[in-house]
């Protein structure tokens, strides 16, 4: 018998009774629609979580002074107690490391900001440039500082929301001078409300050139050196040219620390992945019950055509071909289930997204390739009894039903 | 050699902690192109000694030929091949599958043997004319009269053109007319070398055969042979 003519019986004979064969692909329907949209949801979840991460610059390497790291004892240390400053210099020779896309020096202190008889307290965050870009920085109002020598920064200042509230009320603050401790600058740009990042919130806060900020605190040295790698990928090693250079730099010895937030996202990605794959194997729980079903309503379809399967013998049909057309039988509903599946998955994540915009609810390929083969192997496990069972039918027994 | 060789058949069924001897102790032989009729009151093994003909039920105890090839030892796959090409089968109730049309019933056994569409489609359209079922080709079972059914169930027992055609109690079903319809239909078969095997109750029938096998208790009786010019037809 070709695979043909089996498959074209196996689909007759399940459309001779339609409402059974109807029930069984819902029940595997489900099953898969259930794999499609749990695990939509679960790799929505972790798209989200990652999409919100990377908004922070997730390509980020800090680096602080001084050694915090416990693991391992450098040749260097020994000799030393306290760390070297981090300097703007180091910060743009970090610039040279092949795997380096931006640079941004950061250095932190605390001063007051006068406006019109006004007086605030205010964070300021010495830095260039490229800040922006690698914290993800948008000013609300005119620009970001100007790309300079970091060593010698013109007088301007770019004020965080709450500041320019404070200070200038509705009034424009472009083009203003405001003092800071005891220099005068001009104010550039604005920032927008909530401008955060890592906890850092930029509202109370102003930002300066590098240069302008040290003299203010009367240092040379930075609070940090953010770094930017050209890809996620890179991070490791990037962090390992930039340590180079930096050790380098301060005669041979490993005195910086370097943070990244990949070891953070590799954490919350197999969680969130892990998350993923369970759900599904929960989706899968009902594919299995689909699966005990396909497998009493083929039993009850083999009883109903015991005489067809003992016709069937009459006519020569060998055991195994008595076996294969019950086994396609089980696999066309499947496959037939499976397709339902995915069209009411894909609708059922369609709907997720619709309602919840934020969450990227797209089902993994995995899942569906995943979903479908499982309903195909379930419904070919369960269908291996039924068909057996027909397979062994006496003929002349079989004949005798009616 | 003769075409079919039955030496020494016993079938036994176990019925509780009774054993019924369905056959008992059979030997009989048949040559190609012979019309037997087996006759016999109920119960007396009929029905169990086409069975073990067509190699639906295995004796348990003698030897089977099959032009002078022992078929009773032979694997289930080598049996279902000789059901598939050497022997048509004819039930008293028809056994067509019901979601097929008659021309699908009629194919079926040239689907279980893998014959490609083409030649199917040449040979069922033939099958359809000279069964007279041309105009009921796509109707399905359960629209077609009990002798369309029966006319049905021999075209589709003959499209493989076996060497052998068993019916048990083709015209059962069938009242007089139509049953003598399909009698004539059978006969010609017979009459184009077809070897004709048919269990009936019908004394008038049975007659029509050149050879009678009675049956009775399981044993074979009488086995009465006529000559040529008693048959009804040639
Ligand atoms: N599968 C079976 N299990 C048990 N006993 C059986 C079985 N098949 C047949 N028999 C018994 O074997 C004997 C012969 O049965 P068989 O069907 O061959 O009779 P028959 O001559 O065809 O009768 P009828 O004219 O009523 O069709 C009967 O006694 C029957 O009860
Ligand atoms: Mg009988």
């Amino acid at each position: 018998m070709s695979p043909r003519d089996t498959l074209t019986f196996a689909a007759d004979a399940a459309r001779g009774t339609p409402v059974r064969t109807a029930l069984m692909v819902l029940a595997m329907a489900i099953g898969v629609a259930a794999v499609v949209v749990l695990t939509a949801l679960g790799e929505g979840a972790r798209r989200y979580v990652m999409g919100e991460f990377s908004a922070l610059g997730s390509n980020l390497v800090v680096v602080l002074p001084g050694r915090t790291n416990t693991g391992g004892i450098g040749a260097g240390s020994l000799v030393t107690s306290t760390p070297r400053d981090l300097t703007v210099e180091d910060a743009q020779a970090l610039l040279r490391a092949p795997l380096v896309s931006r640079v941004a020096p950061l250095a932190v202190g605390n001063s007051e900001i006068a406006y019109g008889g006004q007086l605030r307290d205010t964070l300021v965050l010495g830095t260039t440039a490229d800040f922006a870009p690698i914290r993800r920085y948008r000013v609300a109002e005119g620009r970001f500082l100007p790309a300079e020598d970091p060593r010698h920064g013109a007088p301007v200042v770019v004020i965080g929301d709450t500041i320019r509230r404070d200070l200038f009320g509705t009034r424009s603050a472009l083009g203003q001078l405001v003092r800071i401790g005891d220099r005068r600058f001009r104010v550039i740009g604005t920032l927008p409300a909530s401008s955060s990042g890592l906890g850092v919130n930029a509202d109370e806060a102003v930002i300066v050139p590098v240069a302008l900020a040290q003299s203010l605190f009367n240092s040379n040295t930075l609070f940090r050196i953010l770094v930017e790698v050209r890809h996620r990928e890179a991070i490791p090693q990037g962090r390992s040219q930039v340590l180079q250079i930096l050790q380098q730099r301060h005669d041979g010895e490993e005195d910086v620390t370097l943070i990244s937030q990949d070891a953070v996202l590799g954490t919350f990605d197999r969680i969130l992945t892990a998350l993923t794959f369970g759900v599904a194997g929960i989706a899968a729980i009902s594919l299995a019950v689909a699966g005990i079903l396909v497998m009493n309503v083929m039993l009850v379809s083999v009883t109903q055509r015991t005489a067809e399967v003992g016709l069937l013998k009459a006519l020569g049909a060998p055991d195994g071909t008595i076996r294969i057309l019950f086994l396609s039988e089980a696999a066309l509903l499947s496959l037939a289930g499976a397709a339902a599946g995915l069209i009411l998955g894909y609708f059922g994540a369609w709907g997720l997204r619709a309602a919840y915009p934020a969450l990227p609810a797209w089902p993994p390929s995995w899942a569906v390739l995943a979903g479908t083969f499982t309903a195909l192997v379930t419904g070919l496990v369960f269908g291996v009894i039924p068909a057996g069972r027909a397979a062994q039918l006496n003929p002349v027994t079989a004949l005798a039903k009616h | 050699m003769a075409q079919i060789e039955l030496q020494g058949i016993d079938r036994r069924f176990i019925l509780g902690d009774s054993i019924v001897s369905a056959l008992r102790n059979i030997s009989v032989a048949i040559e190609a192109g012979e019309y037997v009729a087996i006759m016999g009151p109920s119960g007396s093994g009929k029905s169990t000694l086409l069975n073990v003909l067509g190699l639906l039920d295995p004796p348990d105890a003698g030897t089977y030929r099959l032009d002078g090839r022992d078929v009773t030892t032979l694997g289930s796959n080598e049996q279902a091949r000789i059901r598939r090409e050497r022997i048509g089968f004819v039930f008293q109730s028809f056994h067509l599958v019901p979601r097929l049309s008659a021309r699908e019933n009629i194919a079926l056994p040239m689907v279980l043997a893998g014959i490609p569409p083409k030649d199917r489609q040449a040979r069922v359209g033939r099958a359809l004319e000279d069964y007279g079922l041309a105009d009921r080709a796509d109707h399905r079972p359960d629209q077609l009269s009990g002798g369309q059914r029966q006319r049905v169930a021999i075209a589709r027992a003959t499209i493989m053109r076996p060497e052998v055609i068993l019916a048990d109690e083709p015209t059962g079903n069938l009242d007089r007319a139509t049953g003598q319809d399909v009698t004539q239909i059978l006969e010609a078969l017979n009459a184009q070398g077809v070897t004709l095997l048919v269990v009936t109750h019908d004394q008038e029938l049975g007659s029509r055969a050149r050879r009678c096998l009675r049956m009775e208790d399981g044993a074979v009786v009488e086995d009465l042979r006529r000559g040529p010019s008693s048959s009804g037809l040639r």
